[in-house]
């Protein structure tokens, strides 16, 4: 303990001198400045993220309020009077635009921005969001499960209709998760309207349960508790790492994929400093990192593959209009409560 | 104070001074009471007439809502899970009560203190257990027959776990009240047995009956975690506001289905005022409590069902401890702790439980001195009439508020620009506020019992004397209600070590709670760390009570010889 408390005071002392030091340099100089982050990250991300960008950027200090995806969107609405976040920062792209929509977001373009792939930026010429990472849908196929029931590996989403899986498959609930909503967007855009909603009939028929919660269907199929989990590839690794019996198969028909974006709240009173976080969150040692633990990265061919994962998934990644998803999205969620919110509902077929 | 009343008879102006402060702390509590409660409440019933962006749009949502049959199925779903859940407690811990107050079967103290355990744990430990043991990869799974754990039944099971101590209460009060002589008689007339049971027992226990399946009722309908956790496609109301708050972001929606909660809570609360309104006395002041005769053969049968009600309420929290430490259930069963490792788990981490302890312990202290200062003011207080009234009428209002809707109340109201309570939003203080308020009735009519209990002649006697009112509070008054003074400390403390639906849309990331921490470890699918730290906190909760044990039995020898002579 006694070595570290000399730290901590020779580390005090030091703060207060530089602090008297920038008190000193006439305004706009580096004081030290706290920026309040929302975001959606994992907490293992969000050490690495918060040390490399302050080595980088001395004398401002990030702030994290962590919660789920739906949580962090659900804050920022409430408090859209009354704005407490400077940048939302690893938030899904689809509750971005919500946000977007809202007119929550200021629009700010960094430097380096044109070295993103054109799909990891709000494509206006200043851009609202810009994407950092991203995730993929995944099949999370529980081996050990299989083999006693003997059914057969999917290779395809449609394979998923098979009657061998009836009451096997677990998903996230669209209208709970943003999990399960990119899942059904991503049908819709991959088969057109029409049979989008004829394979999610049939899907219907094998689904024992909609979870509230994106991360759930992968974790309990891992577990056993159900066959087969629709959930996503950082996940699936995850859980294959830590020894559960699963393949995690990314299908052949196609790649739906969500992506975490960021993004300068209007009214924060912090824009300078906010914009220097924007401009370090889109460069290339930021994309190393998100690549480390991530499939794909905003600057292609930055991300490492995920170990247990198939290779180059990258590049076959399906071509997704987030702007169409989040426009129907209202549209989408009842037409889906309509055929299979309802229990009544789903008898009848 | 004190000099003024040592000094004999006080001044006049001292005395105004004591009735100006008495009547500024009237108006305090009222104000609080306005704030915590009857504006956020307020606000929120506004918000479900308003669209996005805040312009009335009349019953606009209201019409939305109810165009599609999903909300239907959820309010018909909400009924169901309250009246079968009810049924299924209210038997149970009629007969659990029956077994310890009307036959002589032994180790009665022990199957009292087991049907109170569920109190000291979250009731999301319930429901995370019953999908160990019946979840499709479940011990026990071929109990279910084929069933799902996932719907109903896991509902209606868990909450029974969860509500049965809250019925042996209620339940067990009325059947302590009895009398013998009644009994006496109808023996000496040879009435049958049964004959007795439904003319004598159950009449004199209707109203406990009645009391425990409100409370049984009202707590099922507006349970948000044991739905959320083992609920799957059965949608209810509850889980239904966190649909639209949390999953769509949708806060007008979110109201309209508050709305509809709380008008069945309050809807039920009216119909137990109307019932208890009815009630008589029955136990008149020469009425010889009952005492138990040995029966070999009933005494025997009643120990045998309270055996196996115990041993399910003590399994099913065995089953949690133990699938708690194994590694990767069902396919590594080595043994690890590394599930209490809550760093590396969603939720906030060991920091969630230390903010656990601070919220519990903030609500304890704060709590208790101000239902202590608001019952005094309603039962002994002077002038003010009306105030006073509106506080009685706003603490008996919480029990008819399901904890979710003062949740969402109170975002609307605290982060509404250009309110000056506005820097509350996101602190720990706004727990402990919504904690306190949320459990304001049961605490305030506790407090409000006991003070009734102290003879008024100690004000009159102290106000002819002239001595100040606060001397005779601190001197008589609080040593006399000492007992219910810690019950009501170690209620709120409880309630704030488990509760989630009150906090669920208002913690922030510094003020994450270990309760809350449960529901997010469950919801990102990390099972293993939401027991653990359900234990953890279910242990913290026995630590508290046995403290609470300990200074309740030192206190009632120094302060409660009274009672024995009374």
């Amino acid at each position: 303990m006694q070595p570290q408390g000399w730290c901590q005071r020779w580390a005090r002392r030091a703060k207060a001198c530089l602090a008297a030091v920038s008190l000193a340099l006439p305004l706009g100089a580096a004081a030290n400045v706290e920026l309040t982050v929302y975001t959606a990250y994992e907490n293992d991300d969000l050490k690495a993220y918060k040390a490399a960008f302050e080595k980088d950027n001395p004398g401002i200090t990030i702030n994290w309020v962590r919660d789920s995806t739906g949580v962090v969107t659900s804050k920022l609405i409430a408090e859209k009077e009354n704005p407490r976040a400077d940048v939302v920062w690893g938030l899904a792209v689809t509750s971005l635009l919500v946000l977007e929509d809202l007119d929550l977001l200021q629009s700010y373009a960094p430097k380096g921005l044109e070295k993103l792939s054109p799909n990891f930026r709000d494509p206006a010429a200043v851009p609202k969001w810009l994407g950092n990472s991203g995730w993929i849908c995944a099949i999370i196929f529980n081996e050990a499960e299989a083999k006693k029931k003997s059914a057969p590996k999917p290779v395809t989403w449609k394979d998923l209709a098979n009657p061998a899986y009836k009451g096997q498959i677990v998903m996230s609930h669209p209208a709970s998760s943003g999990t399960g909503f990119m899942y059904v967007s991503a049908w819709l855009q991959l088969y057109g309207e029409a049979e989008g909603w004829k394979f999610m009939d049939a899907l219907h028929q094998n689904v024992a349960r909609y979870m509230h919660s994106g991360s759930a269907p992968a974790a309990v199929a891992a577990k056993g508790e159900y066959m087969i989990g629709l959930g996503f590839d950082v996940r699936g690794s995850r859980l294959k790492e830590e020894g559960a019996p699963i393949d995690v198969i990314m299908p052949k028909d196609g790649l739906g994929w969500d992506m975490n974006a960021m993004a300068i709240i209007k009214g924060t009173k912090k824009a300078a400093v906010a914009q220097k976080l924007m401009d370090w969150g889109v460069s290339e040692g930021a994309n190393r990192l998100y690549g480390s633990t991530r499939a794909i990265a905003a600057i292609p061919g930055y991300a490492k593959p995920l170990p247990h994962l198939e290779k180059n998934i990258d590049n076959r990644i399906m071509k997704q209009d987030f702007a169409w998803a989040a426009k129907n999205r209202a549209r989408i969620l009842a037409e889906w409560e309509r055929r299979y919110g309802s229990k009544a509902d789903a008898k009848k077929k | 104070m004190a000099t003024i009343a040592q000094a004999g008879p006080a001044s006049a102006a001292g005395r105004d001074l004591g009735a100006l402060s008495m009547s500024a702390l009237t108006v305090a509590v009222a104000a609080l009471l306005i704030a915590g409660l009857a504006v956020p409440l307020l606000m929120m019933v506004a918000k479900s007439f308003q669209a996005t962006r805040g312009e009335y749009v009349g019953l606009a949502n209201y019409a939305v809502y109810f165009s599609s049959a999903a909300p239907l199925e959820s309010i018909g779903n909400t009924l169901v899970v309250g009246v079968v859940s009810t049924l299924v407690t209210i038997p149970l811990a009629f007969v659990y009560a029956y077994g310890i107050h009307r036959s002589c079967m032994p180790a009665k103290g022990l199957f009292r203190t087991i049907a109170l355990i569920p109190l000291l744990t979250p009731s999301l430990l319930f429901a995370l257990s019953l999908v160990q043991l019946f979840g499709n990869q479940g011990i026990l799974k071929e109990w279910m027959f084929g069933h799902s754990i996932y719907g109903p039944i896991g509902i209606v099971i868990g909450m029974t776990f969860a509500h049965f101590p809250h019925c042996f209460i209620v339940i067990s009060a009325a059947l302590s009240l009895s009398d013998r002589r009644h009994y006496e008689v109808a023996e000496s007339l040879g009435t049958s047995k049964l004959r007795v049971f439904f003319t004598l027992t159950i009449p004199a226990a209707k109203y406990g009956l009645i009391s425990a399946s409100i409370v049984s009722f009202m707590l099922s309908i507006t349970d948000f975690g044991i739905p959320k956790v083992i609920g799957g496609q059965y949608s209810v109301l509850a889980t239904d506001i966190y649909k639209q708050v949390i999953g769509q972001q949708n806060f007008e929606m979110g109201s309209v289905v508050s709305v509809l909660l709380l008008a069945a809570a309050v809807g039920t609360f009216a119909l137990a005022r109307l019932v208890q309104r009815r009630q008589v006395a029955m136990m008149s002041g020469r009425a010889v409590p009952y005492e138990p005769k040995p029966r070999h053969g009933f005494d025997t049968l009643m120990l045998a069902i309270c055996a196996v009600i115990a041993l399910a309420i003590v399994g099913i929290l065995l089953v949690a401890v133990a699938s708690s430490f194994i590694r990767f259930w069902p396919y590594n069963l080595s043994l690890t702790l590394k599930h209490y490792n809550f760093d590396l788990a969603a939720g906030g981490g060991w920091q969630a439980y230390r903010n656990s302890l601070t919220l519990a312990a903030w609500t304890a202290a704060v709590g208790t001195v101000v239902v202590f200062i608001g019952a005094y003011l309603v039962e002994k207080g002077r002038g003010l009439t009306r105030v006073r009234q509106l506080i009685q009428v706003l603490a008996a209002t919480p029990m008819a508020v399901p904890g979710l809707v003062l949740g969402l109340a109170y975002i609307f109201f605290f982060n509404k620009p250009g309110n000056p309570l506005g820097f509350l939003y996101g602190s720990m203080a706004i727990l402990v506020l919504v904690t306190i308020i949320h459990y304001y009735s049961v605490t305030h009519f506790t407090m409000l019992t006991a003070l009734k209990q102290v003879d008024p002649d100690f004000e009159s006697v102290s106000d002819s004397l002239k001595a100040s009112r606060y001397r005779t509070v601190w001197k008589v008054t609080v040593p006399l209600c000492m007992p219910a003074i810690l019950d009501v400390s170690i209620y709120f403390f409880l309630s704030a070590m488990t509760t989630v639906s009150a906090v669920v849309f208002l913690y922030s990331t510094q003020t994450s709670l270990a309760s809350i921490a449960v529901l997010n470890m469950d919801d990102a699918g990390e099972y293993a760390q939401a027991i653990a730290m359900a234990i953890v906190i279910s242990g913290t909760c026995l630590a508290a009570r046995l403290v609470h044990y300990i200074l309740t039995r030192g206190i009632a020898a120094r302060t409660q010889a009274w009672r024995a002579t009374a």
